[in-house]
């Protein structure tokens, strides 16, 4: 295995870490102006993410740097062809860092009530975008000769990419609403666990849609399951996960629903780069123009060191994420020190 | 307008308004350490109340810094493509760390510390603060290496097959130790802790003038003011100097436009002031003969190379390099005589010499306090002009003789696109720019609360901390104001 096939799994396994963590936060944001009505509650909310939600978003950035070091060429075609898209993401990113930093920082109801908006809605939009850019990762963009991507904001809106963000939003909600469920008590936790299997219905029907059209207009990504049959189970394994997320939800082991629906979110993202690779993006001009694994990487020595790197950091990064989670576990309170 | 301009004053104006932020995250942090370090050693609850009372202001700052701090790994992408394409072997891997290395240790930390104050034993909190502490240096170390490498790029070499042309790295420990390195993060760490530092005076001179919380505020303007002098002093006579021989040595051309030194000379002049007309090719003001080459060479009849030294050169705007600079170094230089005043009225006294209580003359010299008050805001100012003097003397090339900023640019990128892009972010900057001010002073407004709760066991040991968390819930009741 070369040293950029390694960091191709390092990259996806990064960016799965990105929507398993900011994806239960977004989901947070999703459900809290449907969900979380008075005060007390929407802060509820707000704290069961408050000490994680910084650092669940480093992953992203650390995604962004690490395509920039090891596909330094998809890394420039990806975000400049993309321009106005990562601009609004870029938005959406800042407006909900301030939503939450800022939103409790004023007594008055109007303040709070404008800044729940904008967090609500701020968490949609970034959803959303961040599904419409892996649509058309997924449908392929115009790359040209010299790797840049010929299209405009709205070449990028596409059904089918649309169909992506709105089902990346309903996994989203789903997945923030089990860890809602974990975090709050009594009225609360009984509304959030009633829309739960709502969400997870919406969720199946969308990401089946999602299927078909794959299956129907997608071949070049789907032919990799058809000509070969072991990567079926990575799917495969994530209808599991998400069957057994339902049952656990069901049998209040929440906890355990939480890591299942954690483990379908990592496996669909795993089950789309097996389609897609070698590739990281394919293009619709001519496939001779597209990006892959050998072409846009880094020379080997920059690979490897990135590779120290990320072996020398990241047991460190596991160790205390995992710590913030274990000192701040259990339900999220309203007090002083909180948001 | 074309895309390239545009994106320059996007990035520019982006940049800097993120880079009002991290230098007080790295020296308030430090300070805050100061501050709570402080109450481990004596105890005294007021500097616990103080350290609470500017964790506050911290995560307010912190906050700040990381929304706008993602913008520019965004930028390097969608405005700068070719330059990514170019660079992205060398300048990404560090970019990587950054986010492995820094980024994580801030975020991990940060919820103990902004959250944690109450929660865990005060050891452990602050450990936490350490960790976000060491975690904005580290953050700002692989910044300032990525950016060396850009002023003084070694350790690579280009390739042009397979296209695109693109910077391969020969070297790791060159990329990495550039010439400009050591000197420029000295620098600027010794600023980001001033600008802190500053931070902590002004508001306590305030709190001194207006009459409120006077004892804290005293304690505070007494332990920072040692650390302000010592640090400006620092900064003018070792670590910018020490920067401004680098540049001597590596970036000549920069150094003869920054200082409008359009001849070569022996007992070359350091201006204090003054203006470049760049149509006649001449520098007026006020200068110090020789001063230059004793700071460069420490030698007063050394040559310095002037900008007639390198014919066809391309040079960067000097006229407006020339004032960012003199800015800075003019700001940086009146540091050292507000701190050395300040320390001077605190240690003259009130009254008869004999009696041991009498009052320190700082306290009721309100021109010396007001002008502490002010003085945080000149330190950024200075701290924003440095930056702009590192980054404008490296202009026209993007990577200093490599890559021409122009051939760095998103090749399909519309100037409409540009437009948008800073429009939002001038209105979306502005609205933060309110929202920063305007809850900052809300903060200075309340000021140190009194403590919740007060600490009813005695910690010895890291175990014996961890239990203390546990407890918490026991003791959520528990209320007591000590003031």
């Amino acid at each position: 295995m070369s040293l950029a096939n390694i960091w191709y799994v390092l990259f996806v396994l990064i960016i799965a870490g990105y929507l398993i963590l900011d994806g239960f936060d977004m989901g947070v944001g999703i459900l809290h102006l449907p969900l979380a009505r008075t005060d007390q509650e929407r802060r509820t909310f707000l704290n069961s993410i408050g000490p994680v939600w910084d650092g669940n978003e480093v992953w992203l950035v650390l995604g962004g740097g690490v395509l920039f070091a090891v596909f330094p060429l998809v890394y420039a075609s990806l975000f400049s062809g993309f321009y106005l898209a990562f601009m609004l993401v870029l938005l959406v990113m800042i407006l909900r860092t301030v939503a939450i930093e800022f939103r409790s920082k004023e007594q008055s109801p109007r303040w709070r009530s404008a800044w729940d908006t904008v967090f609500w809605a701020a968490s949609v939009g970034l959803a959303l975008l961040l599904g419409v850019a892996f649509g058309n990762v997924l449908s392929g963009v115009p790359i040209d000769a010299d790797g840049n991507i010929r299209a405009s904001l709205t070449d990028l809106l596409t059904p089918f990419a649309l169909l992506v963000g709105v089902t990346a939003v309903a996994m989203f909600a789903t997945h923030g609403a089990i860890f809602l469920s974990l975090k709050t008590e009594g009225e609360l936790q009984a509304r959030v666990e009633r829309v739960l299997p709502r969400l997870m219905v919406a969720f199946f029907v969308l990401n089946t849609l999602v299927v078909i059209a794959m299956v129907m207009f997608r071949q070049d990504i789907t032919a990799r399951y058809t000509t070969d049959i072991w990567p079926v189970i990575f799917p495969a394994a994530a209808l599991v996960a998400l069957v057994a997320a339902w049952v656990l939800v069901r049998r209040g082991r929440t906890f355990e629903a939480f890591l299942a629906s954690a483990a379908m979110i990592a496996l669909l993202l795993i089950s789309g780069a097996i389609g897609l690779y070698p590739n990281l993006l394919i293009s619709t001009t001519d496939p001779a123009y597209n990006l892959t694994v050998t072409n846009a990487a880094s020379a080997d020595n920059t690979l490897a060191v990135a590779l120290i790197v990320a072996v020398i950091g990241m047991p460190f990064v596991l160790l205390y994420t995992a710590g913030v989670y274990w000192i701040f576990r259990g339900k999220a309170t309203v007090d002083k020190g909180g948001y | 307008m074309d895309p390239e301009l545009l994106s320059r004053i996007q990035f520019a104006f982006t940049a800097s308004f993120h880079f009002i932020f991290p230098p007080l995250s790295m020296g308030l942090g430090l300070m805050l350490l100061v501050v709570s370090g402080a109450y481990l050693r004596t105890r005294d609850p007021k500097w616990r109340r103080l350290a609470f009372f500017w964790t506050k202001v911290y995560g307010l700052i912190f906050a700040l810094g990381v929304a706008t701090g993602v913008v520019q790994e965004f930028e390097f992408g969608m405005n700068w493509a070719d330059y990514s394409r170019f660079v992205g072997n060398v300048f990404g891997s560090l970019l990587a760390a950054e986010g492995v290395f820094a980024f994580f240790l801030e975020g991990g930390f940060l919820g103990l510390m902004l959250f944690g104050g109450n929660r865990l034993g005060p050891r452990l909190w602050f450990f936490a603060t350490l960790m976000v502490v060491v975690g904005a240096h580290f953050s700002a170390l692989w910044i300032i290496m990525a950016n060396s490498w850009m002023q003084t790029p070694q350790g690579f070499e280009v390739v042009t097959d397979p296209a695109p042309v693109r910077a391969v790295m020969t070297d790791f420990g060159q990329v990495v130790f550039t010439p400009s390195f050591l000197p420029r993060l000295l620098h600027v760490f010794i600023a980001s802790w001033t600008a802190g530092s500053a931070l902590m005076l002004s508001v306590s001179a305030w709190y001194v003038l207006r009459g409120r919380h006077l004892d804290l505020a005293k304690s505070n303007f007494s332990l920072v003011l040692p650390f302000f002098i010592v640090l400006t002093i620092s900064n003018v006579v070792l670590f910018g100097a020490n920067q401004a021989i680098e540049v001597t040595h590596q970036q000549p051309l920069k150094l003869a436009s920054m200082e409008g030194l359009w001849q070569g000379t022996t007992c070359a002049p350091l201006y204090l002031f003054g203006w470049v007309d760049t149509a006649t090719q001449t520098t007026h003001g006020l200068s110090i003969p020789c001063l230059l080459s004793v700071l460069a060479y420490f030698n007063p009849q050394a040559y310095v190379q002037g900008l007639n030294d390198f014919p066809g050169a391309p040079v960067p705007p000097i006229a407006l390099l020339f004032q960012v600079y003199h800015l800075m170094f003019m700001l940086g230089s009146l540091f050292v005589p507000v701190g050395l005043l300040g320390g001077l009225f605190w240690f003259l006294k009130k009254g008869d010499k004999g009696d041991a209580d009498r009052p320190r003359r700082i306290w009721e010299a309100r021109p010396v306090l007001w002008l502490f008050v002010i003085t945080v805001f000149f330190v950024e100012v200075a701290i924003i002009a440095g930056w702009w003097t590192a980054e404008i003397g490296r202009q026209p090339w993007v990577v200093y003789n490599v890559l021409l900023t122009a051939d760095g640019v998103s090749p399909l990128l519309s100037a409409g696109e540009v437009i948008a892009s800073l429009g939002m972010f001038v209105l979306l900057y502005a609205l933060l720019l309110v929202l920063f001010l305007y809850l900052l002073n809300a903060k200075i407004q309340v000021g140190p609360e009194p403590l919740e709760e007060v600490e009813t066991v005695e910690v010895s040991s890291l175990p014996d901390t961890f239990r203390e968390i546990f407890r918490r819930r026991d003791r959520a009741d528990v209320r007591e104001d000590p003031s």
